[in-house]
């Protein structure tokens, strides 16, 4: 079977899926849970609540602080104890809404059974709306409001939706999991997108070292076009194992053979990406009434007794998720927020999770460790691995000179930090660290420079 | 664990480091040198030791007492400029002469613009210029190979040099062929004067395939080269056979293969853009090409390697990689 994948560049990674065969569990409650207001790409969003209420699960407790931001929901049933600033995971002051956890009583209207409903409402602008007031945001890694994106800009047609079922990242198995147990949901909630976008195909995307799930989620489309026609036109394609295949300029070429150009948006080329927990959270909000309240979160790692996929609650502390499955191993020196290649290294145990949060990744000292850096070799392996046709060694010495003329003519405002420069570099140096703080003094600039205008 | 590492991503990193890299160059090196010490007995082995001996050495010495740094040892790269200027020199090669080689490809090509990854010219082609243009008797001085075990060897030129030599007395190439006895599937295995990387082409294509295999360089460079090489020699020997040698005989004979397979594709000094490296592919194979049959030397692969070499900065700066989205 040919399968596609993106044009240029890439890496190999190990994908060391080992937690793939652990089907995804309910974490028990915690005793309290810290809802962040910042759990999205935009403005903070504003408490709607006060010290002493009493609140219900899936009740809104926060409203969008600007037009691109998200409601956000209460996960737990309990009084509201504080509202205040509390560290996330690197360590920075986030506003947080601390509620101590009463029982587990949920909003009346929300439909908590597991009864599938695969009628879909005709009404688009009822389905956006629902949508946008059960705080869907983008659950890939970008948390990008859903309903922002699902509103293309006057001018700018859709013609074709991709639901991103790469999970390229090594260790993770959240999506894979939700795939194999909750492909119907997925598949409706992949029919309720194309049909708000106006699009006659959506594309399910899935790498090939999952070929379980490319099965399931095939069959499961096959028998729903056999009940209606909303789900005509929606198809799974196999793409080539190749990290980042799911970053989503990659994930457009590799399914459309289309390059969103330099600093454009994907609808620029007719696409919409959407990723596969996404497209969950889509089927629970519109079908089930059910807003964001908990996601799946892979925890694993070589180095970790236990591995597993747990339905966790948003706001759980992380440190309740470890106990749970027996707590921190000797032998781990780096907890990872998400996978190894751009996943955020936690340095406060005490931060809860938010809706994005997709996995704890734990390393031994031996996997993660870096080499001691040496001189360029001019081999030219990060050139050839950058999926954005950059090169990363140029990138590196015009950053150390601190030249942002030629930084900003060599496109390093085009990085997407995933990290392939820095994974393949034999002498050890540190290209992404630098490409990132320099190419955020170029995009400064950048947008300096159009203000004036 | 009482403290948590926290660094930016990535926090894996693939199996691959600059060691690891000249090792599988040395690997890919040992079926031509297992070659060369079968067919030129134990003076190949002794230029071989003296080579490597004395580059790491060297390398040791210069780096930690003269330029007071960390050795640079630990990463293989001079048992690499060891084994190639070897490969390059004739078996019967003086002990001192050798070291002479390594000291200039090491201290003066490689470390004096700031070792491995600075220098503009490969290191192991340097010393053999050097040394071709200092000492041209005992560079010249090739070996007819009698095997490890055999009878004392002759000494005679290589084919280049025979044929070169032909002509200039007035002979044609068919002729040259025939009097002395060249035939290409003696030249694929070997058995021809000359210096031992220029031995064995089966032994210097099978290390080739395996750096292939290991992804540690790309075809691009060493195709062009031979593509080049191929289709000017053909058009030559088609104009006049009997002046011009074919292709088959200029891709199998001198350091052809040594070259284009392992001293062009150095990382350092080649271009960092595939299309680059296509351009100076190009380049070797033409100088090479109007040297050997245009020229006083009768084989031109160094000297055209040394001069592609200096044009890599002006290929870097004009050829880039093809970037996402902005075609």
């Amino acid at each position: 079977m040919a399968t596609r994948t993106f044009s240029i560049g890439g890496v190999h990674p190990k994908d060391a899926k080992i937690s793939r065969g652990c089907a995804i569990e309910p974490l028990p409650l915690p005793p309290t849970v810290y809802i962040s207001m910042s759990q999205h790409i935009g403005a903070p969003a504003k408490p709607l609540v006060a010290v002493g209420d009493k609140v219900k699960v899936g009740q809104p407790v926060a409203e969008p602080g600007g037009f691109v931001s998200a409601f956000i929901h209460s996960s737990v049933s309990g009084t509201v104890k504080s509202i205040g600033p509390r560290k996330d995971l690197a360590g920075n002051p986030q506003t947080c809404i601390e509620i101590a956890v009463e029982g587990d009583e949920w909003m009346e209207g929300i439909d908590t059974s597991d009864t599938l409903v695969t009628t879909i409402d005709d009404d688009n602008k009822a389905v956006l709306e629902k949508i946008r007031l059960a705080g869907v945001v983008g659950l890939g890694g970008a948390t990008f409001p859903t309903h922002v994106k699902l509103s293309p800009p006057p001018g700018k047609t859709c013609e074709m939706l991709i639901i991103n079922g790469c999970e390229c990242e090594p260790y993770l198995t959240s999506d894979f999991r939700t795939l194999l147990e909750k492909g119907e949901q997925v598949v409706v909630g992949a029919a309720i997108l194309k049909q708000v976008l106006h699009v006659d195909k959506a594309v399910i995307g899935i790498e090939d070292n999952k070929p379980e799930a490319i099965k399931h989620v095939r069959s499961i489309i096959k028998e729903f076009q056999k009940i209606s026609s909303k789900y005509a036109g929606i198809s799974v394609m196999p793409l080539m194992k190749k990290y980042p295949e799911g970053g989503e300029k990659q994930l457009i070429d590799a399914v459309m053979h289309r390059q969103v150009r330099s600093g454009g948006l994907p609808i620029d080329v007719g696409a919409v990406v959407q990723n596969v927990a996404t497209a969950l959270a889509v089927y629970d909000a519109v079908q089930k009434n059910k807003p964001i309240v908990d996601n799946s979160v892979t925890v694993t790692g070589e180095c970790f007794p236990k591995q597993a996929n747990l339905l966790v609650r948003v706001g759980t502390p992380l440190q309740y998720i470890i106990d749970y499955l027996g707590g921190v191993p000797a032998d781990a020196v780096k907890v990872i927020s998400g996978g190894p290649m751009m996943g955020k290294a936690i340095a406060n145990l005490d931060a809860a999770t938010v809706k994005g949060t997709s996995a704890l990744l734990f390393l031994r000292a031996d996997q993660t460790v870096r080499g001691q850096e040496s001189q360029c070799i001019r081999c030219g392996r990060c050139a050839d691995a950058c999926p954005m046709g950059l090169e990363p060694f140029l990138l590196n010495k015009l950053a150390k000179n601190a030249d942002m003329e030629q930084l900003e003519a060599n496109a390093i405002q085009d990085c997407i930090e995933c990290g392939c420069c820095l994974y393949s570099c034999p002498a050890n140096i540190p290209l992404l660290d630098r490409i990132r703080i320099a190419k955020g003094q170029v995009l400064g600039i950048i947008r300096a420079r159009n203000a004036k205008k | 664990m009482s403290k948590l590492l926290v660094s930016p991503s990535p926090h894996i990193h693939a199996d691959v480091s600059t060691k690891s890299l000249m090792r599988d160059v040395v690997i890919a090196l040992m079926p031509a040198v297992i070659a060369s010490v079968v067919f030129y007995g134990w003076g190949e082995l002794l230029v071989l030791g003296v080579s490597v001996a004395s580059c790491v050495l060297l390398e040791y010495l210069i780096t930690r007492y003269l330029l007071k740094k960390t050795s640079t040892v630990g990463d293989f790269s001079a048992v690499v400029t060891g084994l190639l200027l070897a490969m390059n020199l004739p078996a019967t090669t003086p002990w001192w002469v050798v070291l002479i080689g390594a000291a200039f490809a090491i201290g003066v090509a490689k470390l004096t613009f700031g070792g491995l990854g600075q220098n503009v010219f490969n290191p192991a082609i340097a010393g053999r210029v050097f040394l071709l243009v200092s000492f041209p008797t005992y560079m010249t001085h090739w070996e007819v190979p009698q095997g490890l075990f055999g009878v004392d060897a002759i000494s005679g030129a290589t084919p280049l040099g025979i044929i070169k030599e032909g002509l200039m007395q007035g002979g044609s190439v068919p002729e040259l062929m025939a009097q002395h006895g060249l035939s290409y599937t003696q030249m694929l295995y070997a058995n021809l004067g000359g210096s031992a990387g220029e031995v064995c082409a089966l032994a210097l294509v099978a290390g080739f395939l395996y750096l292939l295999a290991r992804r540690v360089v790309k075809p691009w460079i060493t195709l062009s080269i031979v593509c080049t090489v191929a289709i000017l020699t053909t058009a030559f020997s088609l104009a006049d056979p009997t002046r011009f040698t074919g292709p088959a005989f200029n891709l199998l004979s001198g350091g052809m293969l040594l070259g284009a397979c392992f001293m062009a594709t150095d990382y350092v000094t080649s271009p960092m853009s595939n299309l680059g490296g296509i351009i100076f592919g190009i380049g070797i194979g033409l100088l090479t090409v109007i040297i050997r049959y245009f020229g006083a030397y009768p084989e031109g692969m160094s000297f055209a390697i040394l001069i592609m070499n200096a044009t890599v900065p002006l290929l870097n700066r004009w050829f880039h990689q093809k970037k996402f989205g902005r075609a």
